[in-house]
């Protein structure tokens, strides 16, 4: 019988952040996690730090996401000084290139809708094809223009996620993996976890197991509104440095490599690829960037998002089932330094965060589930 | 000096064919691939590798590997084992990652 | 290559694709066989059309024995698609293939797998220098470019292509600085259980002794049991160290040509997420099969060494095997029929897969040469090493996927062909479970690199087959 003060439910970038979070406040924090071929978004995902668009129609979320990217050098700087890990974060601003005069209407519609929510502050730029290619060398003729705002930046997600792992461990986080919960007991002193012949105990339970939520959230008599989207992204061999700037569609790393994607696809839980939306993609990437059409493509996934009914992440402390939360969210990167530093504090009785209660389960009484990412 | 060239012919090809390596003019059997070719010459490594600059050359022969990447007529990180050697050919080490901005077609 | 639909699509014109080709042709089924290379023959036949008298005479009679079927295929109403670089395969057995620069979708009724084995990793320390090749590496050049080592070589590890490139060497006259062995002579003694199973192969068995007197009489220097090996040079192989009779020697060569045997090339079969299993006795990945060689996957077959490792005979007759098994899938021959053409092969391939037991276990590689100390790098193309992939499993890493993630191991343009196996046992070792436990790499496509360009122009061929999976956005 193990026995801490918390269980985080979730080894990807969502639990660990949390557990970080929560190791940073000194509290004894088990993580359990499933195996090596788990579904897992915190391997799939593009690595931005994304604010532009997000949370149109949705301040709180805008404000949330803008808050989350603000916090995030701070989070960088704890994060290294624990482990020596640079997570190659760059917060340089990012561009929407828009292919077709629609498509810059509607993304200068939201991002003015945006400006208005936040009374001015909210920066954002719109360039014609010659100011555009004087930032971005390269750019096609196909590109009509684009949105920059600085508040974009972007990250190495998976070094982001071997630093969290190195970061806990340091911390003195324990991480239980291989196993997957069968069931979940409360009694008056918390929550016993049953894995096979194991058993888990702690005061406060987060389940932070993305698509796992569902499940989780069954046990304790919750419905947690999760559903399975699937992105597909393709990497090229790496090239010298082209492109220092994060945009939507095409993503230079730090090792040269260059992201592409993404779809948006409601097919379950199948996460492999299908040659009709790499192609698409790839078309995409070589309108955007002509010179693309030679460089090979090395690598290409599909992941599963981890998307709610409405879209917005879920972070729940339980009504029924108190010491109890419920943490979901398909933006583990760009939300990773807000859910250390504000919502571990939260979830540790420490702080209120006003922020995050729009984000509550009640919403979603009487909704239709939605398939749409924000 | 000693020849470190790895291979010989096992006799006289039946035609030779020229082409230039870093610039430098070699004359090669026909009708082989580019990387065998090129192992009939000292010429050590023929890349270093885009992740610390490690000195590459063929190793497999069967396309598996990727050790034997070479610059050809222009084009970047060509797999000289899966393509023949043709006259005129001119070839360059494969030094760390290509460049997307420079050389190559696809001019915008 | 007009019509996108065909009975049959078999990949590999080795032993296994050539005579699953001429057996479905045979019995009227409509083949494609799509190969990467420039002419037919795998890498056991590599060339053997072309190759003239003096590399045929070298090479010996297995290799020319290749002929008569490379010619029969080449006569017949297979249609034999060379430089085809297959880069996708999915359930509903489309295949996506790069040809001319230009990117091909096809789709079979059944598909057959035939891409044979590669050679396994041996990572030893320097295995990455210059002048360090493979021993099969070796043998594509004396067969496709009629290419001998110029200066002092070496050849190091175990197995039969070692001794028959060793020999081959010494038939065209090339001096072997050395043949350093990992396997010993006792290791037969070892496995007497195996040898009354062996003696219905004794072919087989006879054809490596013949081979090890061949180099005793030519005087080549031969280590045994050597261990510890290393490959010393700055930015290029100078010499092998390793300890033998006792004491650490050093023998210098700049070419240095390894071999530990094959595995099979799995690929393809790994991407379509066929049933695979661990096979402790060839210490690999084999797809699940049934008899007749189908996957787990209905209509998706795999003959030759892509499924085990058996050598070019039982590819050829399991290539026949899965031929028959498909016409009938076909209605092309009643079941009566699949019987009687069948029983003939499947006899001969019992006497053919006798030998395999002791010649697996025989020059079974080495542990220190499988799973390497920290310091040697095992994946070539993002050079990562083995202590590093050890750091990954104490940070919380299960398997081959989480060790990816962690470090980039299997990332790149090689797809963890050079490391996968490695990875996988080092992992293994270091939590001391079995290597089933662990897992391989979940393999994505590109099988193979393509550019933006050649996938793009794959928008304007989807819509001509109605086989993909759909796009289903709601």
């Amino acid at each position: 019988m193990h026995k801490t003060d918390l269980i985080v439910v979730g080894g990807g970038l969502v639990g660990m952040s949390i557990a970080y979070g929560l190791a940073l406040l000194g509290r004894r924090v088990t993580v359990l996690d499933e195996g090596d071929d788990a579904l897992r978004a915190a391997r799939g995902n593009f690595g931005l730090l994304w604010v532009q668009g997000k949370g149109y129609r949705n301040a709180p979320y805008a404000g949330w996401t803008r808050q989350s990217v603000a916090l995030w050098p701070e989070f960088n700087a704890l994060l290294h000084a624990d482990t020596g890990i640079d997570v190659h974060l760059r917060q340089p601003g990012g561009f929407q290139l828009c292919l077709s005069d629609e498509e810059l209407a509607e993304e200068t519609r939201r991002l003015v809708w945006l400006q208005e929510a936040f009374d001015g502050d909210y920066p954002f730029e719109l360039l014609d094809p010659t100011q555009l290619k004087k930032r971005i060398p390269g750019i096609g003729p196909g590109v009509v223009g684009a949105c920059y705002t600085p508040m974009d930046g972007h990250v190495n997600p998976l070094k982001l996620l071997r630093a969290l792992y190195a970061a806990c461990q340091t911390r003195g986080v324990k991480i239980v993996n291989g196993l997957s919960v069968e069931g979940i007991d409360q009694h008056a002193s918390g929550f016993e976890l049953r894995a096979g012949e194991q058993r888990f105990c702690a005061e406060h339970l987060v389940l932070a197991a993305g698509l796992g939520n569902r499940p989780l959230g069954a046990m304790l008599g919750m419905d947690v509104p999760v559903r399975p989207n699937r992105g597909q992204i393709l990497v090229t061999e790496r090239l010298q440095p082209f492109l220092q700037y994060p945009t939507t569609y095409v993503r230079q790393t730090d090792e040269g490599t260059v992201q592409l994607g993404d779809s948006l696809e409601a097919v379950g839980f199948d996460d492999r690829t299908s040659s009709q939306v790499m192609s698409e993609i790839a078309a995409r990437a070589v309108q955007c960037f002509p010179r693309l059409g030679q460089v090979r493509m090395v690598r290409a996934w599909g992941a599963l998002r981890v998307l709610s009914a409405d879209g917005y992440p879920i972070y729940e402390a339980a009504h029924d089932s108190p010491g109890a939360f419920v943490v979901t969210c398909h933006s583990g990167v760009t939300l990773a330094a807000a859910h250390a530093l504000r919502l571990a504090p939260w979830i540790a009785g420490e702080a209120d965060e006003p922020a995050i209660r729009p984000f509550n389960l009640a919403r979603f009484k009487g909704m239709r589930e939605v398939h749409y990412a924000h | 000096m000693p020849t470190e060239t790895l291979f010989r012919r096992l006799q006289l090809a039946d035609k030779y064919v020229q082409i230039e390596f870093e610039g430098t003019p070699l004359t090669v059997p026909a009708d082989v691939s580019l990387a065998a070719a090129l192992l009939t010459h000292d010429l050590g490594a023929t890349r270093e590798s885009a992740i610390n600059g490690r000195p590459g050359a063929a190793y497999c022969m069967m396309g598996v590997c990727f050790e034997c990447l070479v610059e050809v007529d222009g084009q970047a990180n060509c797999q000289a084992c899966l393509i023949q050697v043709v006259e005129g050919m001119r070839v360059r080490r494969q030094r760390g990652a290509r460049d997307l901005l420079i050389g190559g077609q696809g001019d915008e | 290559m007009s019509d996108p639909v065909v009975d049959l699509i078999i990949i590999g014109a080795g032993p296994a694709g050539i005579s699953a080709a001429l057996e479905a042709s045979a019995h009227g089924l409509e083949v494609v066989l799509l190969d990467e290379q420039g002419s037919p023959g795998g890498q056991i036949w590599r060339n053997v059309a072309q190759a003239d008298t003096r590399t045929r005479q070298v090479l010996g009679s297995d290799y020319s024995a290749g002929q008569p079927l490379v010619e029969a295929l080449l006569a017949s109403n297979v249609r034999y698609q060379p430089n085809a670089a297959v880069w996708q395969v999915t359930e509903e057995r489309c295949v996506h293939f790069l040809l001319d620069g230009k990117a091909r979708v096809l789709q079979g009724r059944q598909l057959l797998i035939a891409t044979g084995a590669m050679e396994r990793p041996m990572p030893i320390p320097g295995w990455t220098l210059p002048g360090v090749m493979t021993a099969g590496a070796g043998q594509i050049l004396l067969k496709s470019a009629a290419l001998v080592p110029q200066g002092p070589v070496i050849l190091a590890g175990c197995g039969p292509l070692l001794y028959l490139l060793a020999v081959q060497y010494l038939r065209a006259g090339i001096g072997i600085e050395a043949l350093v062995d990992t396997s010993e002579r006792r290791d037969v003694f070892k496995h007497s259980r195996q040898l009354r199973q062996a003696l219905a192969g004794w072919r087989d068995l006879l054809k490596g002794l013949s081979l090890l007197a061949t180099l005793k009489r030519a005087g080549v220097k031969h280590y045994r049991a050597a261990r510890n090996l290393r490959v010393e040079g700055g930015r290029r192989a100078e010499a092998l160290c390793f300890d033998s009779d006792g004491r650490a020697q050093k023998v210098w060569a700049s070419l240095i040509l390894l071999h530990q045997g094959v595995a099979p090339n799995i690929q393809i079969s790994q991407s379509l997420r066929a049933d695979h299993d661990w096979n402790e006795q060839q210490l690999c990945w084999v797809a699940r099969r049934d008899s007749w060689g189908e996957t787990s996957l209905p209509g998706i077959f795999i003959a030759g060494d892509g499924g085990a490792i058996g050598g070019a005979n039982v590819a050829a007759t399991q290539g026949r095997l899965a031929a028959l098994a498909i016409a009938h899938r076909l209605q092309k021959i009643d079941a009566c029929r699949l019987q009687a053409l069948s029983k003939p092969w499947l006899q001969m391939l019992g006497r053919q897969s006798a030998a395999r037991p002791l010649i697996d276990a025989l020059y079974r590689p080495l542990a220190q040469n499988r799973i390497p100390h920290d310091d040697t790098i095992v994946c070539r193309c993002e050079e990562v090493s083995a202590g590093t992939i050890r750091g990954y499993v104490e940070l919380g890493c299960l398997g081959p996927n989480q060790t990816k993630a962690f470090g980039r191991c299997g990332m790149g343009p090689c797809q963890g062909r050079q490391c996968g196996l490695s990875v996988t046992e080092i992992i293994a070792e270091h939590r001391n479970v079995s290597p089933a436990q662990v897992g391989y790499y979940r393999i994505r496509p590109p099988l193979k690199p393509i550019t933006l360009a050649q996938l793009a122009s794959e928008r304007e061929l989807e819509t001509s087959t109605s086989s993909t999976p759909e796009r289903s956005l709601s």
